[in-house]
């Protein structure tokens, strides 16, 4: 299962990230290192085992529906990046859902 | 003053003959003078430790204090501080002022510890090193061509080097016992759940847990106890039966029974780590604990296992650092993409990159089940050895790492070999054990640590046998040459 | 040539109806001012964590029982992955494996007097995602995260419904249904109750088509039109030898026509995982028994009650269970007065007037069901007259007060004494002997002019029956 060119590209556009053209096949090449590691995982039999999501068998506690949160906007926007009139703003969105 | 226990601190604060501000001071006066080469602060809050001094002055003058009152502290750069930078290593976050404070830090603010500054880390905890820290390599205190370890190894180098009397610290993989251990210092990661995750920037959900780091076992209970605690707000946080941590520590170890699983002996340990080991093991088995083998047949998979599943929780943890609302953002965006891909890759360093990648990819179609799903059974296979070991024993000991502090730039080119480094303190994350590292003594001039892993939420116990330890011996009290 | 077959799934995100967001405490009022209501957690903050809103779990069980599904008793969040502006924390919370209500339930439909019962896959707790505002900075788009975090049941059908009318009685029976739950106040301009259609069309015994997603609909009406383009439009495609892609398609109700929405060039994938700041939910069989015992009647239920015990027709019915509340007014004004078909008279009567005419809702009326119980005691008791009690009726709707404060007010009682009013009508009578003698010689329809005459003499507060019974008693003495 060894990740090529073509697959650190899909990766990297599901991660948002970018990869130099000429640095794929170095990125490739350490992320099948690592992968190769991890394969030895194939080795061993779990059939029958339960997956473990979380360390302690526990259920999710529940909150009670009351609203306890004020109007911090200013406080909040004051670290953002671009923000006008109250909203976040980014580039053009074309596409709408 | 800078090595003294928490318990002499408090009593001398408590009796006046020594005040917060005094003692702030002096840590300030000695980050001023160390720091500078041994980076182990990204930010120094002197101002803010002045200030939280003084407040805390005047509740010990009013006799108000709580025993904590007063010392001051250093938190690892990810925990969110409010209006202070917290940038968890990270160009991403270089501009970050958080606008809130982390429960761990609230509860500490609330004593009156003040806070002395934020302490260098692995980039969003990732890595063994601290090399991977956008703000440069922190040094060892021991060796200053060694690393600290990692990814808390801000905080191990500032407490080892007196640079504050205790600090915070999380732990993922390993990351308060291996720097801990690489910097001669007492570190615990507590039983998963028991300290709150709130305001502690997520590396992955389901292993990171905060803890104390700290000179003694004795000083890390103490800290233990103002840090643990339900917090309504973390949903994986624990309602502890009892969180008086340092209950036991008079117990002598005569009722333990200490497992040595032979696994952590295998090859790959360094002799001499492994010898410095066996010998501390043997000083518990003359204090009267009994010493019985145990096994811990799946350790070899952990790490396979961590290393699928922390960077699948990576992957999506790092999902919000987009630009848009905080963080970095790229300059003049020509579209939406663009936006995301430029920040993100711009602010995000090579390891981080790395793992969101990897992260990505093992939970893409097609490879979700044969990596993700098969590393959360193997998490299972992990955890089920430590349930039957513990049938068997009280505690199980080890090697913290295989071997001592490696140098500067020895593993940052093959990231697989220190990933590999962490094999004896992820099982412990996988199936979200308490465990310690204690100092234990020194291979090639660099110190050991011992490793003891207790049943979950049994820390008392393990800080009881660390604290016995150190009763006889002073391997914690032993300060680099530079900094004493 | 066979004809084509028509099949169409819905996945229905209905809003729940909570004071906060599913996993913050941050209020989910509508049309607050944008980031006003989100907070650290909305906002994506790095540190925060989830914590799972109680009101959601009973909702969710309610809706589940109320469609004879399985409820998940370990329910699990998992991580849906993408990026997104509107998307603060780079993955929507919702479940993908383990959903809160499973398979096994259905919803009843009649079209053109046809039963149906469509399937229902399941339902699945997640949270909204906020708004992207497009018009408002030139190159630029805003976004407001109040939205973010408002609790949806996303209610998913099998595809089960066969033309764009089945898909529209589904839609609005399960709209229908989930306001008779409390669970969702339904209110679609708000987008508390939003439809997307997945369409696609095949020729039977052939495998279902490549199916369509047609998003961002916010009427019944349009639902309708978008589909039947959507039909004709992929009907066109294929018998002209193309092809039908899977896409999402926006509705463009100003031009009648469905859009491609343009998805980015490959597929999503999605990497859904067990979100790890979340534990799995687990429902006990005690929380369950609470929601049955709890579960209100449903429209079905009413609609057969009211015609069995009440004698009323299908279509009064119909009416009278449109909404929650319209059925909640009748019950309580029919358990005051025991008055089915007089209660259904005034709500669909003057009521429903009044109210179309205010553009309220019924339970905005003025006139409370207990208020118009009142006025109907006073015609039932002769107080008052049928044609008074409208006057009654507006004077109560304009704030004038209770039925007998304003009876009172405006000296409205009827005359009801045997003796007043037959003097009234010997004087009527003895004013009109030209009339009297036509009635005798056989003309009875003259009745209506006495009554009228007496009507007018008694100011109109004259009781009409007893003022009919004693003109014909005297007349036929006379």
């Amino acid at each position: 299962m060894a990740i090529e060119k073509k697959d650190v590209t899909a990766i990297a556009r599901l991660a948002a990230l970018s990869v130099e053209e000429e640095e794929i096949g170095q990125v490739a090449g350490k992320l099948n290192h690592i992968l190769d590691v991890l394969q030895t995982m194939q080795s061993v039999e779990t059939d029958g085992v339960e997956p473990m999501s979380h360390p302690l068998d526990q259920v999710q506690r529940l909150r009670e529906d009351t609203v306890t949160e004020t109007n911090q906007r200013d406080r909040y926007q004051r670290i953002a990046p671009a923000a006008e009139k109250g909203l976040y703003l980014v580039p053009q969105v074309i596409e709408q859902v | 003053m800078h090595n003294l226990s928490l318990k002499t601190l408090s009593e001398r604060l408590q009796r006046r003959e020594l005040t917060s501000v005094e003692l702030t001071q002096h840590f300030l006066d000695r980050i001023a003078r160390f720091d500078g080469e041994l980076n182990s602060y990204v930010t120094v809050t002197p101002e803010l430790a002045l200030d939280m001094a003084k407040e805390a002055d005047e509740r010990l003058d009013r006799g108000e204090g709580h025993r904590l009152t007063g010392i001051p502290v250093a938190h690892k750069d990810i925990f969110c501080t409010r209006d202070v930078k917290t940038s968890c290593g990270s160009k991403m976050l270089d501009q970050f002022l958080s606008p809130y404070d982390a429960t761990v830090v609230e509860k500490l603010n609330a004593l009156g510890m003040p806070i002395l500054g934020k302490t260098n880390m692995d980039e969003f905890a990732m890595g063994s090193s601290t090399e991977s820290s956008y703000y440069g390599q922190t040094l060892n205190p021991w060796d200053k061509k060694a690393v600290p370890g990692g990814s808390s190894g801000g905080s191990a180098a500032a407490v080892a080097a007196g640079l504050a009397p205790v600090a915070t610290g999380s732990d993922t993989g390993g990351s308060i016992r291996q720097p801990a251990a690489f910097c001669g210092i007492s570190g615990i990661k507590p039983t998963y759940g028991a300290v709150s995750r709130y305001g502690m920037i997520a590396y992955a959900s389901s292993f990171d847990q905060g803890g104390p780091m700290t000179r003694s076992a004795e000083d890390a209970a103490w800290m233990l106890e103002a840090m643990a605690g339900l917090d309504e707000r973390d949903s994986t946080s624990v309602s502890l039966a009892r969180t008086d941590y340092a209950r036991d520590l008079a117990q002598p170890v005569k009722e333990l029974k200490i497992g040595v699983p032979e696994e952590y002996f295998s090859e790959g340990l360094d002799n001499e780590v492994a010898e410095t080991v066996q010998a501390a093991i043997q000083v518990l088995a003359d204090q009267g604990a009994e010493v019985v083998p145990v096994h811990l047949p799946n350790k070899d998979l952990a790490v396979s296992s961590y290393y699928v599943l922390a960077p699948a929780e990576a992957s999506s943890n790092l999902s919000r650092f987009d630009g848009v609302r905080y963080g970095h953002r790229c300059e003049a965006p020509k579209d939406l993409n663009d936006l995301y891909t430029r920040s993100r890759s711009e602010g995000f360093g090579e390891e981080v990159k790395r793992r969101i990648m990897v992260g990505t990819y093992v939970l893409s179609e097609g490879y979700y089940d044969a990596y993700y799903r098969k590393a959360q059974k193997l998490r299972r296979l992990v955890r089920d050895d430590f349930v039957k070991a513990f049938e068997q024993c009280d505690l199980i000991v080890g090697p913290v790492a295989p071997s001592v502090a490696f140098d500067i730039g020895e593993k940052t080119d093959d990231p697989v070999s220190m990933y590999l480094a962490d094999l004896y303190t992820i099982p412990v994350n996988l199936a979200g054990l308490p465990a310690m590292s204690v100092p234990a003594g020194f291979a090639q001039g660099r110190p050991v640590g011992l490793h003891i892993i207790g049943p979950y939420f049994e820390e008392h116990k393990i800080l009881q046998l660390a604290h016995q330890y150190q009763q006889v011996t002073d391997w914690h009290h032993s300060v680099a040459t530079d900094y004493r | 040539m066979q004809d084509w077959e028509v099949v169409i799934g819905l996945e229905i995100h209905a809003q729940l109806t909570t004071q906060t967001k599913i996993f913050s405490g941050s209020s989910i009022a509508y049309g607050a001012e944008p980031n006003t209501q989100a907070n650290l957690l909305d906002l994506g903050m790095p540190g925060q964590l989830p914590v799972l809103n109680k009101a959601v779990i009973p909702k969710a069980i309610r809706f589940g029982l109320a469609i004879g599904a399985n409820i998940g008793r370990r329910s699990v969040f998992d991580r849906k992955n993408y990026f997104y502006p509107d998307l603060p924390k780079g993955y929507q919370t919702s479940q993908f494996s383990y959903p809160i209500v499973e398979d096994g339930g259905s919803l009843e439909i009649e079209v053109e007097g046809e039963t149906r019962r469509i399937g229902i896959t399941r339902a699945h707790l997640e949270e909204d995602a906020g708004k992207s505002i497009h018009d408002a900075f030139p190159g630029m788009t805003g976004v407001d995260l109040n939205r973010a975090g408002t609790p949806l049941l996303e209610i998913v059908s099998e595809p089960d419904m066969r033309s764009a009318q089945e898909a529209v009685a589904y839609a609005r029976k399960m709209h229908e249904l989930v306001q008779f739950l409390d669970i969702c106040d339904g209110n679609m301009q708000e987008g508390s109750f939003r439809v997307d259609s997945n369409v696609s069309i095949h020729k039977p015994g052939t495998p279902f088509g490549t199916r369509a997603e047609l998003k961002n609909i916010n009427s019944f009406r349009f639902i309708e039109q978008a589909i039947e383009f959507e039909v004709a439009r992929q009907i066109e495609i294929l018998e002209s030898g193309g092809e039908v892609v899977q896409e999402t398609r926006l509705y463009d109700p100003e031009r009648n026509e469905t859009r491609s929405m343009r998805e980015k060039e490959e597929a999503n994938d999605y990497r859904y995982f067990p979100c790890p700041d979340l534990l799995p939910v687990v429902i006990e069989q005690a929380d369950i028994e609470r929601e049955a015992e709890a579960m209100p009647e449903l429209p079905d239920a009413k609609r057969a009650r009211y015609q069995q015990n009440w004698g009323l027709s299908e279509d009064d019915a119909q009416v009278l269970t449109a909404s929650r509340a319209m059925s909640d007014y009748f019950e309580t004004l029919v358990d005051l007065t025991g008055e089915a078909k007089k209660a259904a008279n005034w709500l669909m009567g003057d009521l429903s007037k009044a109210l179309n005419q205010a553009g309220l809702r019924i339970d905005q009326s003025p006139v409370t069901a207990k208020m118009l119980a009142g006025l109907m005691a006073r015609v039932d008791d002769g107080t008052i007259s049928g044609k008074m009690a409208k006057q009654v009726f507006s004077a109560m709707w304009d704030g004038e007060g209770h039925a007998d404060e304003v009876i009172e007010a405006k000296g409205l009682k009827q005359i009801t004494d045997e003796g007043a009013i037959t003097e009234m009508v010997d004087q009527v009578l003895a004013d009109h002997p030209d009339q009297v003698a036509a009635y005798q010689g056989g003309q009875e329809k003259m009745l209506g002019f006495f009554v009228g005459q007496v009507m007018k003499a008694s100011k109109g507060q004259a009781n009409p029956a007893q003022v009919n019974a004693v003109l014909k008693a005297r007349l036929a003495q006379s």
